[in-house]
């Protein structure tokens, strides 16, 4: 056999290796992805069939002003603000606790770790009960919101980051366990040593040390956070959405998709919403990278 | 050991090793509570009768432990139906995800090929696509494609992962020339390689991958929410949930259990898959 066509025959062999999952890719990732732009500039006619009417920019200019739009959009920035600092913070808080020699820290371990496997639906239902107004707990702690908080318009967000942080504190302490892991014993060590306070040893060498992590955490959560809407469909539902105020905007493409089917004005808002999360990673990235201390660099 | 014994005693005076291992145990266990609290009044609620629900003070644990709860969530609400789903579900999408991204992981880690690397830069660049900006378009493929309202629909989608072709990329990647080299001068051919040497040894990335792609589907909630909002025959466990929920049979304790119901697979797996699943979520996180 020649070269050339042992070389064609590897590629043809490499091709329909990585046929099946190009071609998913494609259809379910990238074909959509990309289609929403067309999306975004097309009326969507009124009855299948008709021709789409052209809109140009002038949709997307209307849905992203639109005051749904911003009210979901303040919702979503404002669960997100809440749910992802929290939910770091606890979860390096317990990691760091629990990556020391002491007894029965293997228990912590598996406790911690069980948030990170609960769906959102178990998460909303759960926390759905003992915030219920009747039967709940709070109630019994002498806590009485009215209106109820589900239908709060002051509490109803606050109780859906809730959720989100109990969530996000699993995936946040495995996250930072392993990070912690990962670092020379030596330099906790000799902090250890220098008898810096146990205070002093976490903001001077555990956070720097752990920054690669803690970025990588808050980029994940902040993705996470900026695509709920889960608990708010569970709890709260399409309905009664509009004077609570926990329309997040992936909840928004949701029901521009099911309740009130509008591909157009749900490509709009796809594309608004990857954009402003894309920003925020990118600002992340920009802003908060600098400062990360990669070992041993 | 004595060496050990006296340089902790040097370094860390008694007091301040009492107090440090006292506050780290409050912190650990206040942690632990705000983790467990809500579990366990789920489980004790799930036991109580529908009356002695709203008992105040609320009960803290089961007077007498009510299992009509369970029946009524698995017969009355349909979970035991919507459990086989869920698990014909994510057999199927850990099964295809599974054969698709290893294949595609060995051509990329081996093969050479043109627009490789072009390629490459495509389906990484796709993990930073989240599904909820893809709903629209692929809510009218499965339509078109005749998929809807079958078991189908809810599993073709996702059996193909970006971020699974990327950890075993890297796994293969691992895997010396030289192992290859020889193999192919002993005639084995390449998938006879990749069957027989690279996947056992690629094992313990492969399990990963395949926990988190079970969590992943166990747990995924927008699709099948989209595809089975008119039909109830094709309900994943999470949907299934949310009905219980949305209060079509009476009873707090029936929800609850229905969440118990939907939890303790994955907290299964977690136990017993554990470092799989920490090193499958972890993945991306080391450098």
């Amino acid at each position: 056999m020649t070269r050339r066509s042992v070389r064609i025959r590897q590629s043809v062999g490499a091709y329909a290796l990585i046929a099946p999952a190009l071609t998913l890719i494609s259809v379910f990732i990238i074909y959509p992805f990309l289609r929403n732009f067309k999306l975004a500039l097309y009326a969507i006619p009124p009855f299948p069939g008709l021709p789409s009417k052209w809109l140009g920019i002038h949709q997307f200019t209307t849905t992203v002003t639109s005051d749904v739009f911003l009210n979901s959009l303040q919702a979503t920035l404002l669960y997100t603000a809440m749910v992802v600092p929290l939910g770091v913070f606890a979860g390096l808080v317990l990691a760091v606790t629990a990556h020391q020699k002491l007894r029965g820290m293997a228990i912590y371990r598996v406790i911690f770790s069980t948030t990170a496997v609960s769906s959102v639906a178990v998460a909303a239902t759960i926390f759905g009960t003992l915030l219920n107004p009747v039967n709940g707990l709070l109630p019994w702690f002498g806590i009485n919101v009215n209106p109820p908080f589900l239908q709060n318009t002051t509490w109803a967000l606050p109780a859906m980051a809730i959720i989100g942080i109990w969530e996000f504190m699993g995936l946040s302490f495995l996250l930072f366990s392993a990070g912690l892991q990962s670092l020379p014993e030596e330099v906790m060590e000799a902090a250890l040593v220098d008898g810096a306070s146990p205070v002093r040893r976490f903001f001077r060498v555990t956070i720097p040390m752990l920054s690669p992590t803690i970025f990588y955490a808050l980029a994940v959560g902040t993705i996470a956070a900026m695509y709920t809407f889960g608990q708010m469909d569970v709890l709260i539902g399409t309905g009664s959405t509009t004077y609570t105020n926990t329309d997040t905007l992936a909840y928004l493409i949701y029901q521009s998709v099911t309740v009130q089917p509008n591909a157009g004005v749900a490509a709009c808002i796809s594309i608004a919403l990857f954009g402003i999360t894309s920003l925020i990673t990118f600002l992340q990235f920009r802003f908060l990278e600098r400062r990360v201390h990669y070992v041993g660099e | 050991m004595s060496e050990n014994k006296v340089s902790q005693r040097r370094f860390s005076p008694r007091l301040g090793s009492n107090l440090r291992i006292v506050s780290s145990y409050a912190i650990l266990t206040l942690g632990a509570l705000a983790v467990l609290f809500p579990l366990y009044m789920t489980i004790v609620s799930s036991l109580l009768t529908a009356k002695q629900f709203g008992d105040t003070p609320p009960d803290f644990f089961p007077p007498t432990p009510q299992w009509s709860a369970y029946s009524n969530a698995f017969f009355s609400g349909h979970m035991w139906h919507y459990l086989f789903n869920s698990l014909q579900q994510t057999v199927e999408i850990v099964m295809g995800a599974s054969i698709t991204t290893v294949l595609a992981a060995w051509a990329f880690a081996t093969y050479s090929f043109p627009f490789k690397r072009i390629l490459w830069t495509i389906v990484l660049s796709t993990l930073l696509i989240p599904f909820e900006v893809t709903i629209i378009t692929n809510f009218q493929t499965v339509n078109s494609l005749h998929l809807y309202g079958t078991m189908w629909a809810l599993s073709v989608p996702f059996m193909v992962s970006a971020f699974g072709i990327f950890l075993l990329r890297q796994a293969f990647l691992g895997i010396p020339r030289e192992m290859r080299e020889a193999a192919t001068l002993d005639g084995q051919g390449s998938m006879g390689f990749l069957w027989r040497v690279a996947l056992p040894l690629v094992r313990p990335q492969l399990a990963a991958f395949m926990v988190i792609s079970a969590l992943g589907a166990w747990n995924s909630y927008l699709w099948p929410l989209l595809l089975t909002t008119n039909s109830t025959t094709n309900r994943t466990i999470q949907i299934g949930l949310k009905a219980l929920n949305a209060g079509t049979i009476q009873g707090f304790n029936v929800v609850l259990a229905g969440s118990v119901i939907a939890a303790v697979p994955m907290i299964l797996i977690m136990i017993f898959f554990n470092k799989q699943l920490v090193r499958s979520l972890t993945g991306g996180a080391l450098k």
